[in-house]
């Protein structure tokens, strides 16, 4: 497969008349975007805004952060089986408004949604803090089961953000990156010597706001599945707007997966990156059973070397987490593990639930209970009131001048397993 | 809480559904539920069955308390 | 130049220079100068601080004599008011580690003024304080004394100073096991793959995460008559009265709440969940699915059982740390041993 990224740098975003990207400032027409939206009947109401970065602003509750594209050559524009008819992904060409996002907000529907801060002390903790947001707040009709609200909210997002794509259609790119792979057995035959490598992606299927999609398919209902990295990053695994804030795994960090772009900028160097296996976390000790057992055969079935697994939420994931890893590690094959830990307030916890010896090799992103304290914004994109719900949050976390205490659990992205920003946890 | 609450002497039994994560941390009378969101209950099962189910599970609980152990213990 | 901070020193017989095991039992005294280590510590930090005293006590007296001798020493630091008291250090040496540490904890437990010490890892002294005091990590014998004095006066100088202390490594001082999260220069990712080539290229490498150990509670007697037996219910998934009237966390929870079901057949309609960690649609439905009190309740009218406890408890169990599981498990296990209940089941999501 062959995957061309072609990046147009975004520098700002302005409302104007039209759709287009001109010397790198994207012009949205707001009620083009808010007509599109509605078409959905299960939408009352949308609105839109701009956070640009280093604005004193803050955006809550986000959902789920979206990476405006366009695909101009090859098949599956958008977002197959969940937003747009079903295709093969991993091939071909996509222009990619690169430093620009579509941000969801709205009312809140469980506890899953959390904070960006675009300046300051918050901005550090976030990384869609550089990113150009289009924040889309959406207001569903009233009397939407949790599960429609849930959906709805889900499926406008990727609306907007193929909608906003369109305007990189025609406009040549600043940079154009290159990912290219072939049949395991042709890249085993171009680098014999070197090692090779998987990448276990665990994703969260655990019902309402706990579920990960692939090509549309809930991940609750699937086996372990490979997939070529191409399709990940082509737009074939998207949000159920999961888990705590601070470490579900966006859309957006889907489409940019940090632990696939770092392997593939050592594959044919110093490893030989075989694929992506998708596996879920589910609720039952059955399903974990079997959903370990099944991971671990298709590591040994392809022949890998070494594994990376990233976890998504924690709890009792991190049974999955650490049971994944026995049986890779008692099969011979070396693991690198990354997780978040929950060492309390003060640090002083044990930072998982569950623990095993073969767990040699961990990447921590962080503590999510980790309490930063942000000052008040001059404007607030959502409602602030949500943190009081919020996980990671708490009633009397917003004092009376606006400056919000919370947990890193309430940060969109701060504490991402998939080791996507840059924190990590020192024992002091 | 569960290995706290039985410092005190009480006997108490963790029901849970991933019985992995109860035998790591340490609980000494487990007995293994149906799922995360519903440990006790199945709401794909029709009424009766389901609370018959959920009484066969307290059962169970109720009858590890009455059985003395020496080690951790899941109650199938 | 201002004022220089004052350093209030402790030592043992030994270091105090009054005697060794034949003298480990002499009372607590103070002398207005710099005694044994004291003394090598002025002439580190000379420039800015000043020894004011050193405190010597036998180790025996310490350790057979607490309050005594404690009084003694707080009642020293009381009048002589220190910006600082230092201890030891005490190397491997077991009464002296137990002394210097204890006495540095309640300097700073009850007198809110800083302390340092300095210890052998394995020095029993180190669990008694390591929470509340900074240790600087020294060999395990008195050898050791001149690599370890220049380590705790840079210690002692940032303490004064309000200067943050680095990493335990930097600092040369042993891990309070506080886990703190600070930023790192390469992202997650980037740290996995690095990890993964060193081990398959058998290169040396550090786990950021080492594994948590549980410990182990003796389970308790089995209930001899169930059919005279209390039973509590208790949940960590979160049921609560709808309105969540004691705002329970959705996550990380930092409190639990206990509510009257003496009067109720189940948890029924009144009752929601919280919790952030699970689809909530089923457990609102019927809460019984995660705290099944309509079937305790059966098993009551049914005699199975003698009587269920008035008070159901609950907190919510994502992310919320093993510290504060503990403490409500301790708090929990405190009213329901004191309000004699028999056994308690426990459920989780």
């Amino acid at each position: 497969m062959k995957l061309e990224l072609r990046r147009i740098h975004i520098k700002d975003i302005q409302f104007g008349d039209k759709l287009a990207v001109e010397n790198g400032v994207l012009t949205v027409n707001k009620e083009d975007l808010i007509e599109k939206l509605k078409e959905d009947e299960r939408i009352k109401d949308i609105k839109v805004d701009i956070a640009r970065p280093g604005e004193k602003v803050r955006i809550i509750p986000v959902k789920d952060v979206i990476e405006p594209r366009v695909k101009i050559e090859g098949a599956g524009n958008g977002f197959p089986g969940a937003s747009t008819k079903i295709a093969q992904l991993g091939d071909g060409k996509v222009n990619v408004l690169y430093g620009a996002a579509v941000v969801t907000v709205g009312d809140i529907v469980g506890f899953q949604e959390g904070v960006v801060d675009m300046w300051g002390e918050g901005a550090k903790w976030t990384p869609f803090s550089k990113t150009y947001n289009l924040v889309v707040d959406i207001t569903p009709v009233e009397g939407l089961d949790p599960h429609t609200h849930e959906a709805t909210v889900r499926l406008a997002g990727l609306k907007a953000a193929e909608f906003i794509g369109e305007a990189g259609r025609k406009v040549e790119p600043d940079e154009v990156l290159t990912y290219e792979m072939e049949s395991n057995a042709l890249e085993t035959k171009k680098y014999p010597d070197l090692p090779k490598v998987l990448y276990v992606e665990m994703l969260i299927s655990q019902g309402l706001l706990h579920d990960g999609y692939i090509y549309g398919v809930n991940s609750q209902l699937i086996l372990p599945t490979l997939i070529h990295p191409n399709e990940e990053l082509d737009g074939a695994v998207i949000s159920g707007n999961c888990v705590a804030a601070c470490d579900k795994i966006t859309t957006y960090q889907h489409q940019n997966n940090s632990v696939i772009l770092d392997l593939y900028a050592q594959h044919g160097k110093t490893i030989n990156f075989l694929g992506v296996i998708l596996t879920p976390e589910l609720t039952t000790l059955e399903g974990k059973f079997r959903t370990c057992d099944y991971t671990a055969k298709l590591c040994k079935t392809l022949g890998a070397d070494g594994v990376i697994v990233s976890e998504e939420g924690y709890g009792n994931p991190d049974s999955d987490l650490v049971m994944i890893c026995k049986r890779l590690e008692n099969a011979g094959i070396k693991t690198a593990l990354i997780t978040d830990e929950c060492s309390g307030r003060d640090g002083m916890s044990q930072p998982l639930t569950d623990t095993a010896s073969e767990a040699v090799a961990v990447v921590s992103t962080g503590n999510v209970s980790h309490v930063v304290t942000l000052p008040p914004a001059d404007k607030v994109i959502g409602n602030a009131e949500s943190i009081a719900t919020l996980a990671g949050g708490w009633d009397g976390a917003l004092l009376e001048d606006g400056t919000l205490m919370c947990e890193l659990n309430a940060v969109i992205g701060a504490t991402s397993e998939i080791g996507y920003h840059n924190c990590t946890v020192k024992l002091y | 809480m569960v290995k706290e609450i039985e410092r005190y002497g009480l006997p108490i039994v963790h029901m849970a559904t991933i019985t992995t994560i109860s035998q790591s941390v340490g609980a000494n009378r487990i007995v293994p539920t149906v799922a995360i969101p519903h440990p006790v209950g199945n709401p794909s099962l029709p009424h009766e069955e389901e609370m018959d189910l959920r009484r066969k599970l307290v059962k169970k609980a109720l009858d590890a308390l009455q059985t003395e152990v020496s080690e951790p213990t899941q109650f199938e | 130049m201002a004022e220089k901070y004052k350093v209030l020193y402790y030592v043992n017989q030994f270091f105090g220079q009054i005697g060794g095991e034949d003298k480990a039992g002499i009372e607590p005294m103070y002398k207005e100068e710099t005694v044994g280590p004291a003394l090598g510590f002025n002439g580190l930090i000379s420039e800015e601080g000043e020894v004011i005293g050193t405190i010597i006590c036998g180790d025996n007296y310490f350790n057979e004599n607490k309050e005594e001798a404690m009084k003694f020493i707080l009642d020293i630091v009381k009048k002589t008011n220190p910006d600082i008291v230092v201890t030891g250090p005490a190397f491997n040496a077991g009464r002296y580690g137990m002394a210097c540490g204890e006495i540095a904890k309640a300097i700073v437990e009850q007198l809110n003024i800083p302390a340092v010490t300095g210890m052998y890892v394995e020095n029993p002294g180190v669990d008694v304080c390591k929470g509340q005091v900074i240790i600087a990590s020294t060999s395990d014998s008195a050898a050791g004394m001149r690599k370890a004095l220049p380590v705790m006066a840079n210690i002692v100088k940032k303490i004064v100073k309000g200067e943050e202390l680095g990493l335990p490594e930097e600092e040369g001082y042993i891990p309070q096991g506080k886990r703190l999260t600070v930023f790192s220069d390469k992202r997650g990712s980037q740290r996995a793959v690095e990890m993964l080539l060193a081990r398959l290229n058998d290169e040396p490498f550090e786990t950021e995460l080492p594994m948590p150990v549980f410990d182990k509670v003796n389970p308790a007697e089995a209930i001899k008559d169930l059919s005279k037996a209390t039973i509590a219910l208790v949940t960590s998934g979160g049921i609560v009265p709808k309105g969540n009237p004691d705002r329970i966390q959705s996550a990380s929870a930092q409190k639990w709440g206990k509510y009257d079901v003496s009067e109720k057949d189940a948890l029924g309609a009144d009752y929601c969940t919280i919790h952030g960690g699970y689809d909530p649609v089923y457990a609102n439905e019927l809460p019984d699915r995660v705290a099944p009190l309509d079937m305790l309740k059966q098993y009551e009218k049914d005699g199975v059982i003698g009587k269920v406890y008035e008070y159901f408890y609950t907190t919510t169990g994502t992310g919320t740390s093993v510290g504060n599981a503990m403490k409500f498990g301790k708090e929990i296990g405190k009213e329901l041993k004191e309000a004699g209940v028999d056994g308690v089941i426990l459920t989780s999501t």
